[in-house]
Parts: structure tokens; C-alpha cells; sequence
């Protein structure tokens, strides 16, 4: 018997697509070219819900739904964009510019990080609350790569990567709320981390300049993230 | 375990206790213990070891008897109260028996606190030994289970818990019928039954009585609920912060596995079911009921986005039944008495009693179990006696940080799920703290705001950093040094939080905010516009900036 696949049929924006029962919004969305922001969504990771950047609005819903962990249903009309969800997604990014330091003139990202690119996208010229101005660390034990946690966003990329895709979980997080943090191992130096394997798809995945490769000066830090959507697929194969 | 042998087990324990012919009452529940309850009952214990009585008065510790604020308590078999007892009044007690009671230190029951209350969840409080599962099953404990077990299919339990119109008692008042009828419906390999002990509100301690005083009721709960939608383990979630309760809930699955009602093969049918407890590791988030299955899967008790809820995709994956502590006691006597009895009792969307935990500045502070539907003025000022030292009521706060403050135009509100949530508050878990006009609400709001920073898991943006920003703002309103821009950006970020918060905590974080805005606003005016407190609290400090 061939594999059934329930397909659902949903307006997104006002246009009329499909989707499988197991895809999100998100993915739908993405499929057709329709952009809706988000921080801590990768595809090829598991969805947290986290930044609530991707919040849409769906018809007959009182409540707002993040786009990349609800799944399609049938006759579901969503909205990607809105006044209302422009201002919240305003607000949110702006939340977090004033979180921790994010200099962006002498940032290994500047140019290419997700953070600032969401920002222009919303139209932020200047922030209206004020800034924390925490003092956070910088660990450069690692042979290879640098953590900054003054650009951290604590979209858990690097713990979701590690965990399931490199299998290592050299990262996870500590501490509470405005506290937290992501840490290698127990919270030792990254350098002396016995589960880290150095293969750097945390550095790759990271949205922001927060992991970057040693050697990089301001804006010279790529990411390549080519790797994901290939070793996702292969894992589906083998399945 | 079979039926007879229960009915034994009742029958001989009923005997023993018959012998008693007198018998005194200790309060060994956390708030007397904590005023030297125990030592009473030590000295009472010594005393009739002396006078060699032992054969027919009994001393028993028992659970709370509710009126906290005047303990020790103890209560004797003349039906007499005595409050504020001391080890040196031991004597005199023991003397008094049958006879004219110690009169300093009697203390009235027939005060609106004791009459105007009706005990069902806490009906064994202060009355049976909760570290003894025989005086449980005298009073009929164990007999609404053995009824399911026998004479119940799990429709008919689920049946009855519906028409008996129960809620959730944690906070958000789900019909407690419904989650039962979705955890049945639900497939998965194996199911679970959680019972939610992590109570963080401040200022409430409903489930610590219930689990220090009656923990078998508790059991007997879970084990209905277990029957009914088919489940075969659960776990206790209790906060580490509450010993005792861990400590009695312990040893009553200790005893209930011994007479063989927790474990295989319960009363001979082919149910099994065995529960273990679990303790919180102090996070307030984890009473959130994905957080908290993620915390007893042993990870990170962070809040995940529901759907799935977990009645459908719960620990470990499997559908997962989850009420609150006094959610499941209230279950046997449902059971017992039928659903219709219970439905009785109440509002017409709000059935049965509620217990509240009556602290601040109020006379008699306590557990009061009473009626849904009795008013606010009712509960501060007959149950509570009122504010003392004879200051004016401000306001009261129900639900802990993720509930209100409501002023005294509220006083005649019934309290139901829906009158407090259209006043700006939430039933919450039964928190109630009353505000005398020496209470500046700005600085309530900070305290809680303060409280909900704190206790952010840290996952989403809007409750990391919005409860910081928000606290930040109140602070600064606090030190006189707030502008007319920062309280406009303070009821923007309560929109923010209510709306796109991943949980429960960061949705209902701005309300202490949000009500004393408004129906206080006239606070913050004077503080922002005057830089003056007029309840005196807070105060300019030079510089005037937070942290």
C-alpha cells in the first residue's frame, strides 16, 4: 500500500495553497515565497516556539499562533501581516536589541546576521527602551571558535544542533530569564569541553555574531548552513 | 486487597478507637508546627504517660484545623478549641477533659470563620492522623475507590466527575470532566496521571495542607482518575520547599502499597496503577503543566507551545492526565456522594467548594474552605474578620502573580472563575491577600513583577525581557523618578506579554499591573506627576535609577 498523505487546503494572506497535515504554516508559507520573520526557527531543527517573532493571525482564533509549530488545517485563513503584528514583532525585536550588546559596527556578523536584518526588514530606526548594558563573557578556549554572549539572542540553534544533528549535546542552557545562558558541558571552557567534537555547526547555524570562527574580523563571518538541509534528507532516506 | 478486607480494616480500626473515650487533637500540620505544635504535643504525650491515661484518651496529631493565625491548635473530644496552646498548658488541657475548659485559652467556633465554611475537601483536616492510613480508611476513605473499581465502568467515573462540574483547582478552571473524557479517548501505548503539588503563588498553601493533612485523599483521587482514563503510573510533582508534605505523601504511598491499593492487581481487578513522587527544584514556571512534565522527564522545566496538549502528547510522549492536588481530592467525595451532589454546591458555572489560603492584613489569617459563589466581603470581612487594627480595606489579591488586585468596589463580587476573571484577576490556585490602605499598590505591582522576573524560564523574548523592562519601569516609578513616557511604555509591554508570551507565566504577568492600573491609576498619577506615595511606602532616592 502506498504511504497515505492527508493534504489540507489553506488560505495564507489571502492566496490559496496546500499543505501536508504534518507541515507547519511556516513551512507552507516559506514553500510560496510568503516571508514571515523568525529567530530561533531552522529548518532541519526542532521548533521551540521561542522568539515568537513568526506570531500570525488566524481567523476565528483569539490568540496569536507561531507560525512554526502550528501545522496546517483544513480551511485555516492566516495572516502573516498586520499592523497589530508588525507592532508586536517591533517590539519584540526591540526587547531583545536592548537585552545585551549588540554593536553591530564591530561585529564579526554585521552585514549578514538574521538580527539585523529583521530589524531593517521592520523599519527599526532607534529603540525606545532603554538599554541593559549587561557585562557578559567572551570564551575564546576553543582552538577554533569564539563565543561572544554579548550578541546572544539564547535562540538555543547551537543546543538544538549539537544535540540533533551532531549528537554531541555540548550545549545546553543555565540559569533563569533575564539570567540565562547557553554554556558548554557544565559550564567550563569551551576549550576544555571533553563532548565537544569541533565540528562547528553551532558556529554555522548561530542567527547572530555570537559564535564566530577565530580569525575573523568585523563582517567577515559567513555562515554556511549548506550542511543541514543535506544531512536531514540523508537521515530521511535511511529512516 | 479486597473490599472485606477494607471494611475490616475500618471495622477494627473503628473498635480501637472506640476505646477512647476522650481524646485530644494536635495540629502537627507546617503553620502550628511552626509555632511549637509539636512540642504541645509531646508535653500532652508525657503528661498522660504520667497520669497513666493512655487507655482512653488518645493524643493524635492531626491535619490543619484552618485558623492558622492563632495556632497551636488543639481540640479535644468536648468539642472545644483551644489557640495559642503552649507545651506548659498540657495540664491543664488533660485536666479540663470532661470537664470545664481551660477558659484562656478557648477559642470560639462559633465565629463566621468556622460556621460560614463547608468542608469537603477538607473534611479529614484536623480530624484524622494523616500518617496513618487506618484512620483514612475508618472514615470512609478508600470506599469511593473500591465503589469505581467494582461497581463503575470508566465511562460511568468520568460521567460523574462531569455532571459534578468540577474544575480545575490550579488556576484556570478547565472542567475537570472533559480533560478526563480527552485522556480516555486518547491512544498511546501507555497512559499517565500527574498530580500537580508545585503550588508557588505566594502567599498560598492550600495543597501543602491538603498533602500534610489528608494525603491519602490525594491517593484515592489519583487513583479514580487513573482508573477512569486508563492509566497504569503517575507522579506526584511536590515542591522540595514543602518536606512534610513530601514526607506524609511518601508515607502514605508507603502504606497504600502495603495494603496492596496502590501496586498490581488493585482489589482483585486488573487494575494497576503505582505512583511515585517527584520534587520541584524551586521554579515557579514548573507548576506550568508542560514545563512541569518536562522537569519529571528529568529536563530543563522550560514551557513548550500546546497543541499538543498533554492530554494528547504528554510525558514521555503519552497521553497524560494532569490536575491539580485539590483537583483529586475533591474527587472521592464526588465519587461517594454522586455527582449531583456535588453540583448542588456553587454558582451555576462554578459547582462545589474552593479552598483559599486568607493571608495579609487580615484578622484571621488561614485555610477556609467555603461555598463558590460567596462573596468577597463576605470571605474578608466575616471569614477573615476583617482588617485589623481597625485600618481601611484596599484592596485584595487573588492568584498570586498571575492574578489581581481588586479595591473595595469589588467587595460584593461572588467568587467564581468569571466574576474574577472580568474584574481583571483569576481564581488562581486560591492565593487571597488582603491590602490595608498602608499597602501602595505600585508597590505591590513590583513586588510581583519582581516575582515573575525572577521566575522566567528565560525561553521567549517577551517574558524574559519584558517582565525586566516592566520591573525596571516600576522601580523607577517606586523611586519617584518615572516620566508620563515611561508609563505609556509600561501598558504597551503589558499588551505585549498578554499576547505573545509562549505560557501561562508571561501571559498573565502584566495582570497585578494591569488591575492596579485601573483601579489605581490614581496611585501612579501621584507618584509620576507629585513624586509622592500616598500609602507612604515608597520613596525618592537620589539618582533614581533601578537595579
Amino acid at each position: 500500500m502506498s504511504p497515505v498523505a492527508s493534504v489540507k487546503t489553506l488560505k495564507i494572506d489571502g492566496r490559496d495553497l496546500s499543505g501536508r497535515q504534518e507541515e507547519t504554516i511556516l513551512d507552507v508559507a516559506r514553500q510560496n515565497g510568503i516571508f514571515i520573520p523568525r529567530l530561533c526557527e531552522m529548518e532541519g531543527l526542532s521548533d521551540v516556539g521561542a522568539c515568537r517573532m513568526c506570531l500570525v493571525e488566524i481567523k476565528g482564533q483569539n490568540k496569536l499562533l507561531p507560525a512554526c509549530v502550528t501545522t496546517v488545517e483544513e480551511g485555516m485563513e492566516v495572516t502573516t501581516n498586520s499592523p497589530r503584528l508588525e507592532h508586536y514583532r517591533r517590539m519584540i525585536l526591540e526587547l531583545l536589541f536592548t537585552e545585551r550588546n549588540h554593536v553591530c559596527s564591530v561585529c564579526v556578523s554585521n552585514g549578514h546576521c538574521e538580527m539585523q536584518m529583521l530589524g531593517q526588514r521592520l523599519g527599526i530606526t532607534h529603540v525606545h527602551f532603554p538599554y541593559r548594558y549587561p557585562q557578559e563573557d567572551v570564551d575564546a578556549s576553543h582552538d577554533r571558535f569564539v563565543i561572544d554572549h554579548n550578541r546572544c539572542i539564547l535562540c538555543t540553534r547551537c543546543v538544538r544542533v549539537c544535540d540533533e544533528i551532531e549528537g554531541a549535546h555540548t550545549w545546553d542552557v543555565m540559569g533563569r530569564g533575564i539570567n540565562a545562558k547557553v554554556i558548554t558541558d557544565l559550564n567550563e571552557p569551551w576549550g576544555s569541553s571533553e563532548t565537544c567534537t569541533s565540528c562547528g555547526k553551532c558556529v554555522h547555524v548561530c542567527p547572530t555574531g555570537v559564535l564566530f570562527e577565530k580569525g575573523r574580523s568585523v563582517a567577515e563571518m559567513l555562515k554556511r548552513r549548506q550542511f543541514l538541509p543535506y544531512l536531514t534528507l540523508m537521515r530521511k532516506e535511511n529512516e | 486487597m479486597t473490599p472485606e478486607e477494607l471494611a475490616e480494616i475500618a471495622e477494627s480500626e473503628r473498635v480501637a478507637q472506640s476505646r477512647f473515650t476522650q481524646r485530644v487533637n494536635v495540629c502537627v500540620a507546617a503553620g502550628c508546627l511552626s509555632c511549637q505544635s509539636q512540642s504541645v504535643k509531646d508535653a500532652l504525650d508525657r503528661e498522660a504517660n504520667r497520669r497513666d491515661i493512655k487507655d482512653h484518651c488518645q493524643i493524635k496529631g492531626v491535619g490543619c484545623m484552618g485558623l492558622c493565625a492563632e495556632g497551636p491548635l488543639v481540640s479535644t473530644s468536648s468539642g472545644v478549641l483551644y489557640r495559642k496552646v503552649q507545651a506548659e498548658n498540657g495540664a491543664a488541657i488533660l485536666d479540663s477533659l470532661g470537664g470545664q475548659p481551660v477558659s484562656h485559652l478557648v477559642c470560639r467556633t462559633d465565629t463566621p470563620f468556622f460556621q460560614r465554611q463547608k468542608k469537603i475537601v477538607l473534611e479529614n483536616s484536623g480530624v484524622i492522623d494523616p500518617e496513618r492510613i487506618e484512620d483514612y480508611i475508618a472514615g470512609e476513605g478508600y470506599s469511593a475507590l473500591i465503589k469505581t473499581l467494582t461497581e463503575m465502568t470508566p465511562r460511568e467515573v468520568i460521567d460523574q466527575v462531569t455532571k459534578s462540574g468540577l474544575r480545575g483547582r490550579g488556576g484556570a478552571g478547565y472542567p475537570t470532566g472533559l480533560k478526563w473524557s480527552t485522556v480516555s479517548k486518547s491512544v498511546g501505548t501507555k497512559k499517565y496521571v500527574i498530580c500537580n503539588g508545585d503550588e508557588g503563588d505566594p502567599g498560598a498553601f492550600m495543597d501543602r495542607s491538603v498533602l500534610e493533612s489528608d494525603p491519602h485523599r490525594v491517593l484515592e483521587g489519583m487513583l479514580i482518575a487513573a482508573y477512569a482514563v486508563g492509566a497504569s503510573e503517575g507522579f506526584a510533582y511536590v515542591r522540595a520547599e514543602y518536606p512534610l508534605a513530601v514526607k506524609r505523601l511518601r508515607t502514605a504511598i508507603r502504606q497504600a502499597e502495603r495494603v496492596g491499593l496502590l501496586g498490581s492487581d488493585i482489589c482483585g481487578t486488573r487494575f494497576s496503577f503505582r505512583v511515585d513522587v517527584r520534587l520541584g527544584a524551586g521554579a515557579f514556571v514548573c507548576g506550568e503543566e508542560t514545563a512541569l512534565i518536562a522537569s519529571v522527564e528529568g529536563k530543563r522545566g522550560t514551557p513548550r507551545p500546546r497543541p499538543p496538549y498533554p492530554a494528547m502528547e504528554g510525558l514521555f510522549g503519552e497521553p497524560t492526565l494532569i490536575n491539580n492536588v485539590e483537583t483529586f481530592a475533591s474527587v472521592a467525595p464526588i465519587i461517594r456522594k454522586g455527582g449531583e451532589w456535588y453540583a448542588q454546591i456553587g454558582t451555576e458555572k462554578s459547582k462545589g467548594t474552593k479552598v483559599f489560603a486568607l493571608a495579609g492584613r487580615v484578622q484571621n489569617t488561614g485555610l477556609v474552605e467555603v461555598p463558590m459563589g460567596i462573596s468577597l466581603r463576605e470571605m474578608v470581612f466575616e471569614i477573615g474578620g476583617g482588617v485589623p487594627e481597625g485600618r481601611k480595606f484596599k484592596a485584595v489579591q487573588t492568584g498570586g502573580p498571575s492574578g489581581g488586585c481588586l479595591p473595595s468596589d469589588c467587595l460584593d463580587m461572588p467568587v467564581d472563575y468569571e466574576s474574577l476573571a472580568q474584574a481583571g484577576s483569576i481564581m488562581g490556585s486560591g492565593g487571597m491577600i488582603v491590602m490595608d490602605e498602608s499597602s501602595c499598590m505600585v508597590d505591590v505591582a513590583k513586588y510581583f513583577m519582581d516575582f515573575c522576573m525572577t521566575e522566567s524560564c528565560g525561553k521567549c523574548i517577551p517574558c524574559r525581557v519584558g517582565t525586566y523592562q516592566m520591573h525596571r519601569i516600576l522601580t523607577a516609578i517606586g523611586n519617584m523618578s518615572a516620566t508620563q513616557q515611561d508609563l505609556k511604555m509600561l501598558e504597551e509591554l503589558c499588551d505585549l506579554l498578554k499576547h505573545t508570551s509562549l505560557c501561562g507565566l508571561g501571559q498573565s504577568a502584566p495582570n497585578p499591573v494591569v488591575s492596579t492600573l485601573r483601579s489605581f491609576a490614581e496611585e501612579y498619577r501621584a507618584h509620576v506627576e507629585e513624586h509622592k506615595c500616598p500609602a507612604g511606602v515608597c520613596n525618592a532616592q537620589p539618582g533614581g535609577e533601578t537595579e
